[in-house]
Formats: C-alpha cells, sequence, structure tokens
C-alpha cells in the first residue's frame, strides 16, 4: 500500500493553559474526501491552521507522501499543494473579486474573470469577477475563496464548513465538483459538523472531541446517532419543533416595499410585502447576497427612508421607515446582526461597554453618565442568563468565541424585552450546543408572545422552529410557506428563482 | 521580508511606557544630529531639557506656553477618538485672537471687569464659527474634514493679515501691522504675581477634568469612542454620526479659539502677526504624545511646553538653529507613532511565505 499522502503523528498544539489539539493521528489517503467531524471549539480549526502552516505544533510530526516536512507557513503548504477556504475570509475589500485572486493566481486580469466565470458555471458558484468584494454578502465571499483555492490546483484541498452558505442544490453541485476533484486524484480534507453531509460524500471520518480524536469511522457504515455520540459525547438534542399557537397584533409590517441601495453593487428590494404577529416566528431563507444584508438594514434603522415614506415600514402599527435604530429600538424592536464583531459589538471594548450600546435606555446611565454599577450588573446578568463562557464582563468582546459572543448579543438584545426580535444568521459559525440553546431561546420568546424574525441559510434550522417561511430570491420576496407541509426542494427552488408559482 | 503581525492583547505598561522610549528614542536620534552638526549635545540637551525646570522664572514661561497647547489639545483629542481629524486648530486659534480683539480695537476706552471674559467668549465662539465650514461640508458633502480645516487655517492667516495692514492697524504704531495694545481691562488677570502666568491656566486645567469626565465617564464620550472604534456599531446602535462630526469639530474649535483669545488677551496684549509660533499644530503633537487621553495629554502638555521654551534657550545658549528644534518636536512624534504601533504589533524578520 503506498504511504498516505498526509500523515499526522502526535501533533499537539497548546494556547496557554487550552489544550486545542492533543497527540492527534490522521491519515489521508492520496484521492479520498476525508471528514473532519466535530463540535466548534473541538480543535478542527486548529489542526487545519497546523497543516496549512499558520500555526507551528508544539510536538508532532508532518509526512506528505512518506516524507517528514516541516511546515512554517502557508506559503510552504501552497508550494507543496495545500490549498484552504477558511471559515473567516482573507480578501481585500477594496479589491475586486478578480483582483484578489490576481494576488495568489498569475495572470491577466481579463483571463482570470474569464477563468473565474467557467469555474463559478461549473461548480454553481456564479460572482461577477468585476464585483468589489466589500459589496459582496458573506456568501458571495466564500464563493470567492472557494474559487480562489480551486484555481490554485491543489493536490490536497482543505475546506472549514463551505457549504453552511449554500443552498441545497449548490450544495449537490459542489458535492459533484469535489467528487470529481477526487476522481482526478485531488485529497479533500472536508470539515463540518452536519453529519448528513459526512455521510453522503466522505470516504472516511476523523472525528474529534475537545482536542482528541475520538474515532476514525467510514462514515457510511455508521448511522447518524453513532457519529453524533462520538462527536458529542452524549445523544444528540432532540430538536425542538414549534407547536403553531394563536397569534397577537401586527408588528411589522412592509407593504411592497421597493428600495435600491446607493451602493451599486448592492441587491436592490422589489415589492417586498411581509407581516409579522406577536407570538410567531417567521423565517426568511435564501443565500446572501439576494438582499438579505439589505432588508435587514432597512427593517433596523441603518438605512431610513425619508419621511414621505415613513408608512413603508410599520413597526408595532406606526409609521417606522424615517426612523433611525435607536428610536425603533424605543419603539420595541431589538436586532441581532449577521456580523459580530464590529457591528454588533465594538471588538475593542469590554463586554460592559458593549452592554451599553443598545441597553443604554435601560438604566445603565444617570443624568448622561454611565452608572458602572447597573452596567455591571446588567452585563453579569446576560452572562450568566445566556451561558456565556468568560471570565466576566471586563473580557473584550473580540477575545470571545463566536458562539459566546453571539450569546452574550443575542442576551442583551433579549434582556431589552423586546415585542419584536429580529435576528440575522442566528448561528452562523456557533458550535451545534450553543445553537441548540439559541435557538430554544427564540422559541421561548415566542411562546412569550414576542414576534420573532429569522434570517437564515440554514433551512434545517428554519424548518424546526418558524410558524411561516419566506424565500429571498434576488431582492424579491416569495409567498408565504408553511414549513411544516413545504418540502426542502420547494424552498431551493424558490432560492435559485425556478419555482414555477414564484411571485 | 518583515510582517508586521497584531499582537492578541496590546499590553497596558507598554502602553505608558510608549511616549517615555520615544523620548529616548528622539534624544538618541536628536543626539546624532548635533553631533553631526558639530554643536557641544551636552549643552544643547541641558539647555532643551533640564534649564526649563531648574529656575522659576523658566519654569514659569514653561507654563505659560502649557495653557493654550493644554486647551486645543484636549479639545482635539475628543474628536481624533472619533476619528475625525480637525487639523486646522491654527485657524481657529487665529479666528479666536481676532473675534477677542473686537473689543479692546473698537471700545478702547472701555472699563469694567466683565471685558476679559466677554473677550475669551467672543474669541471661543470664533474658533468654533471657524470650524462650522468643515462640519457642514463633510456632513453634507462629505468633504474630507483635514483638507478643509487645513484650508481653512490659511484662510485665518490671510484675514489676520488683511485686518493688520489694513483698517485695525494701530494709527500711532510706525505703520507695523499690528493693532492698538489693549487696555488694562482687556488683560486676563495674572494668576502668580512676578510671572505673567494668568487665569487662562485655570480655564484649560478646567478642560482636562471636563474632558475626562466626558470621555471616561459620560454616554456623550462613550458614543464618540464608539464611532471611533466601530463605525458600523455606531450605526447599528443609532449614534449619529453627523452629530458627531459636528460636536467633533465644534469642541475643537471651540478650544482653539479660546486659547487664541487667551493668548491675545494674556502675554501679548495686543493683536499681531505672530499670536501663534505654531500652537494649532503643536497641540496635535501634544494629543497624540498624551495618548489621547485626557490626563495624558497633562502631561504631554506640559512637556511640549518645556520644549518650546528649551527651544528658544538652547537657540540662544547652544546657538542651535530653530529648524534643529522643530525636526526634535517633529522626530517625537514619529518615534511616538512608531512606538505604539510596536505596542500593537509585533515585527517579524525572516523569509516568510513567497505568495
Amino acid at each position: 500500500m503506498p504511504a498516505p499522502l498526509l500523515s499526522l503523528r502526535g501533533m499537539t498544539k497548546a494556547y496557554g493553559p487550552t489544550v486545542a489539539n492533543s497527540a492527534i493521528d490522521l491519515d489521508v489517503a492520496a484521492g479520498s474526501i476525508h471528514a473532519i467531524l466535530g463540535e466548534n471549539g473541538a480543535g478542527k480549526s486548529t489542526l487545519m491552521k497546523l497543516i496549512y502552516g499558520v500555526e507551528a505544533p508544539d510536538a508532532g510530526q508532518v509526512l506528505w507522501n512518506g516524507e517528514t516536512v516541516h511546515l512554517h507557513s502557508p506559503g510552504e503548504a501552497r508550494r507543496l499543494g495545500i490549498g484552504m477556504v477558511f471559515q473567516h475570509f482573507s480578501l481585500f475589500e477594496t479589491l475586486t473579486v478578480a483582483e484578489n485572486i490576481a494576488l495568489i493566481v498569475p495572470g491577466s486580469i481579463a483571463s482570470l474573470s474569464a477563468r473565474i466565470r467557467a469555474l463559478g458555471q461549473d461548480f454553481g458558484l456564479t460572482v461577477d469577477p468585476l464585483a468589489h468584494v466589500h459589496s459582496l454578502s458573506v456568501g458571495e465571499r466564500q464563493r470567492v475563496e472557494i474559487i480562489r483555492c480551486l484555481m490554485t490546483e491543489p493536490r490536497l484541498l482543505i475546506l472549514d464548513e463551505p457549504t453552511s452558505v449554500l443552498p441545497p442544490q449548490a450544495v449537490g453541485l459542489l458535492f459533484d465538483t469535489l467528487r470529481r476533484l477526487r476522481d482526478s486524484g485531488v485529497s479533500i480534507l472536508f470539515i463540518s459538523h452536519k453529519l448528513d453531509e459526512i455521510q453522503s460524500l466522505c470516504d472516511r471520518a476523523t472525528i474529534l472531541r475537545a482536542g482528541r480524536v475520538t474515532g476514525h469511522v467510514d462514515p457510511r457504515a455508521h448511522d447518524a446517532n453513532d457519529l453524533a455520540r462520538m462527536m458529542i459525547g452524549r445523544e444528540m438534542p432532540p430538536p425542538l419543533h414549534a407547536k403553531a399557537h394563536a397569534v397577537g397584533d401586527v408588528v411589522l409590517e412592509l407593504s411592497s416595499l421597493d428600495h435600491t441601495p446607493d451602493d451599486p453593487f448592492a441587491m436592490p428590494l422589489r415589492g417586498v410585502t411581509l407581516r409579522l404577529c406577536s407570538g410567531e416566528i417567521v423565517g426568511i431563507a435564501g443565500v446572501s447576497g439576494n438582499g438579505q444584508a439589505e432588508l435587514s438594514r432597512l427593517i433596523s434603522g441603518e438605512t431610513r427612508l425619508s419621511h414621505a415614506r415613513r408608512d413603508d415600514i410599520r413597526l408595532m402599527g406606526q409609521p417606522a421607515a424615517h426612523l433611525n435604530p435607536a428610536q425603533r429600538r424605543g419603539l420595541g424592536l431589538a436586532f441581532v446582526p449577521e456580523d459580530r464583531l464590529g457591528r454588533g459589538a465594538v471588538p475593542e471594548m469590554s463586554l460592559a461597554d458593549n452592554s451599553l450600546l443598545t441597553a443604554h435606555p435601560h438604566g445603565l446611565l444617570k443624568r448622561g453618565f454611565i452608572d458602572r454599577k447597573v452596567q455591571a450588573a446588567f452585563t453579569a446578568a446576560c452572562i450568566a442568563g445566556f451561558d456565556v463562557r468568560t471570565f466576566g464582563p471586563e473580557a473584550e468582546a473580540a477575545s470571545l468565541s463566536g458562539g459566546n459572543l453571539q450569546k452574550f448579543i443575542i442576551g442583551r438584545e433579549i434582556s431589552l424585552r423586546p415585542r419584536l426580535l429580529f435576528v440575522a444568521q442566528p448561528t452562523w459559525g456557533v458550535d451545534i450546543g450553543a445553537a441548540t440553546a439559541i435557538r430554544q431561546r427564540l422559541v421561548q420568546m415566542r411562546n412569550e408572545g414576542v414576534a420573532v424574525l429569522v434570517i437564515s441559510e440554514e433551512l434545517e434550522e428554519l424548518f424546526e422552529i418558524c410558524d411561516r417561511l419566506h424565500v429571498l430570491h434576488k431582492g424579491g420576496l416569495s409567498p408565504a410557506l408553511d414549513p411544516r407541509t413545504t418540502k426542502a426542494d420547494e424552498v431551493g427552488r424558490y432560492m435559485t428563482g425556478t419555482a414555477g408559482a414564484a411571485a | 521580508m518583515i510582517r508586521m503581525i497584531r499582537r492578541d492583547r496590546a499590553s497596558r505598561p507598554m502602553a505608558v511606557s510608549a511616549p517615555l522610549i520615544a523620548l529616548g528614542a528622539a534624544i538618541a536620534f536628536n543626539l546624532i544630529l548635533f553631533l553631526a552638526m558639530g554643536k557641544d549635545a551636552g549643552a544643547v540637551f541641558y539647555a532643551l531639557l533640564l534649564e526649563p525646570f531648574l529656575s522659576w522664572s523658566g519654569f514659569s514661561e514653561v507654563l505659560l506656553k502649557t495653557g493654550p497647547l493644554l486647551l486645543i489639545a484636549q479639545g482635539l483629542a475628543i474628536g481624533f477618538r472619533a476619528k475625525v481629524f480637525n487639523i486646522g486648530a491654527e485657524g481657529q486659534f487665529i479666528l479666536g485672537a481676532i473675534c477677542a480683539s473686537i473689543i479692546p480695537v473698537y471700545f478702547p476706552q472701555a472699563t469694567g471687569g466683565w471685558i476679559w471674559p466677554a473677550m475669551l467668549l467672543l474669541g471661543a465662539l470664533g474658533g468654533a464659527l471657524w470650524a462650522v465650514v468643515p462640519a457642514f461640508w463633510r456632513v453634507r458633502l462629505n468633504a474630507n474634514e483635514i483638507l478643509v480645516t487645513l484650508m481653512m487655517s490659511l484662510i485665518a492667516v490671510q484675514v489676520l493679515n488683511y485686518l493688520l495692514l489694513g483698517p485695525w492697524k494701530d494709527p500711532m504704531g510706525f505703520n507695523f501691522p499690528q493693532s492698538v495694545m489693549f487696555q488694562y481691562d482687556a488683560m486676563i488677570p495674572i494668576l502668580i504675581p512676578g510671572t505673567r502666568v494668568n487665569v487662562s491656566l485655570l480655564l484649560a486645567l478646567l478642560s482636562a477634568v471636563l474632558a475626562w469626565a466626558y470621555m471616561q465617564r459620560s454616554f456623550g464620550g462613550y458614543q464618540f469612542l464608539v464611532g471611533g472604534l466601530a463605525p458600523k456599531a455606531a450605526a447599528y446602535a443609532g449614534f449619529s454620526e453627523s452629530r458627531a462630526i459636528w460636536l467633533s469639530l465644534l469642541i475643537g474649535g471651540f478650544a482653539a479659539g479660546l486659547a487664541g483669545a487667551a493668548e491675545v488677551a494674556g502675554p501679548i496684549g495686543q493683536l499681531q502677526r505672530s499670536i501663534s509660533t505654531g500652537y494649532g499644530y503643536a497641540a496635535i503633537i501634544v494629543a497624540y504624545l498624551g495618548g489621547l487621553h485626557p490626563i495624558g495629554i497633562v502631561v504631554s502638555a506640559l512637556f511640549m511646553a518645556a520644549l518650546y521654551i528649551g527651544g528658544d534657550n538652547a537657540m540662544v545658549s547652544a546657538d542651535l538653529p530653530v529648524a534643529a528644534v522643530r525636526v526634535f518636536q517633529g522626530s517625537l512624534l514619529v518615534f511616538y507613532l512608531a512606538a505604539i504601533t510596536l505596542v500593537r504589533y509585533r515585527v517579524v524578520f525572516g523569509k516568510r511565505g513567497s505568495a
């Protein structure tokens, strides 16, 4: 048997007292799709950074085609033929897609653009090569990352949770692509916590829990419960299906809202009609870049309309389209944006100071001055009530993991006791445990009579918690769908604009 | 290849010692310069850094210079923390001096204890008025406030020239471009007898206290910080960006105008072409050297004032050209910016990464 393409022996990496990877062994055969399965925080990302040369291991050995190599930098890894698509993107926002790719891949902008279009066509990764990255949504940026990696023709491709932002059809296409790549001799390391994807795609799976390997298995030979138990060390939490119940007053009303953003690359909204009543959860599905960012800014008040159009958005029965976010918050709106760092929270500020961002009208101020005691108590309550893992209110927001920061922000917004809670991408980059807790919280809010609006790319999540479902595609909103009777395929057709009955 | 890697966390002791490291580096750098110029470096540094503190008369002059620097820098630092870059404090200072002079120029016979406070108020309003133009243009037209404030300073100098060469020229002044000498009641009372230090120093210290309370304790100051650190988070919270721009520029203009008024109603006693020796620009250095922190700025203002006095001393006693003093001030800012960058980033040498 030939030596595996990549072997790891005893890889160990610690950050201070936290051991992220402990004596990890791993073999990736040539021409295989190998899954790394584990919760967020299990050490998957650290392991990939070690393989890609971003971090140096404390101990352990890397063998490439049976020979020991020392990977000191991503450049070296790329020279060997290792390519990686990160979960957090490394793109220059002021450059276009093609210019970003030209930084790594030689060639003229014109020829690269043609290759980008061709790759996009083949893999269902459509993106305009001449668009500036800052105008792209999170989902589109990830497509750029994948395309950029594919263009360097790697021998081992590492994909860190690549499917989380793709619609079902595109996931299928991507999987076809990955299988074709495997058949042409490229190995793939596929990081995920989605069991069904791993079972349908991968030949081998290595399961990590708390920095250790808990199993090397053939994922097709085990059922999902087995894999989940190895991954989280206990049974999967049961899904919490929302039971239908009576709804109350209309709290949010958009009536055939048209909006063309100033940014020429942003998606204009056309005839968006949406009604939301207290005591229900309404979900908006769709691939990002189809107007999600624009719609959420319009609802939050970060984009305001003129006074003449104030009735285009009504909150709690009052015209609100002309109000700023603070005024809308005063009416009972709370909003959790999809970007946590830099928008939902100030990275360099402590959690206590981040409480102030939206909770300042709730007794945190005394005659224009900050009441440090109330501020600390409020923050401590958020941390305790929402199981935020941190050393206390003085922790910098940037020092928290994505899931913990998301729990803090959602906790802060729920503590405002809103009548309408609007959450964009509630569980993006959040581990299973935290994601389940967040979904349960949203359902609990709804049962207490709060209206909840969720924009998400995770279809299963929306099916699990929503009373009604819309799909946003190219700036237009589909008619309301009932998640209890609608099939995923039908939602998928709306997501790609191929639904026969599309409005 | 040299790379800059952001540190996980900026260490606080390092942030506090960065100005001292910068001072050390600036001394070393200028030492080489002075030696190359054939000066007695020991005498230069003695005159530059020590002499201002060694005699009461010297130190009182340091205090006198501290006033305007402190006032202007406190005003500017508030805007800088919101990333609103008002670098036209020089022009706002001149406008403050001009507006304060209206009373003694047109009412040279007026008497009463109200005159100097009224002059200070007029001066502060004049400085704020000069900052209205860049604020309005930035908010309405998104015109860069750095350029507009700088150009407004050039205009202010020409307005001053016009007044002193034309309508406001002292008829008994042998055709010198300066106004009449101000009457007694148009002068700010002396604070420390036997020196030129006047009550405006107390105003400057008060500005430090107010700036501290505003920036470190109030919600208004917090909004400035959020706007500077994360503009999207400020928009998400609903803090108005145009409010931050207006307030930043108006506060900066108000403080600089007040400083200008205190200068003509204080040590100078008339309106002249040379009312400012670059206070408006030096205050930018003061603000950054003080880490944009109200207390740090008190220290850095005192230090920069000493450097002014020490520079004068060095020019006289050690025969140092004025340009060398400017180089010392400028190198201090450069080394400080380098030091503060190294607090946040670490430098990695070596050949790594080929892409």
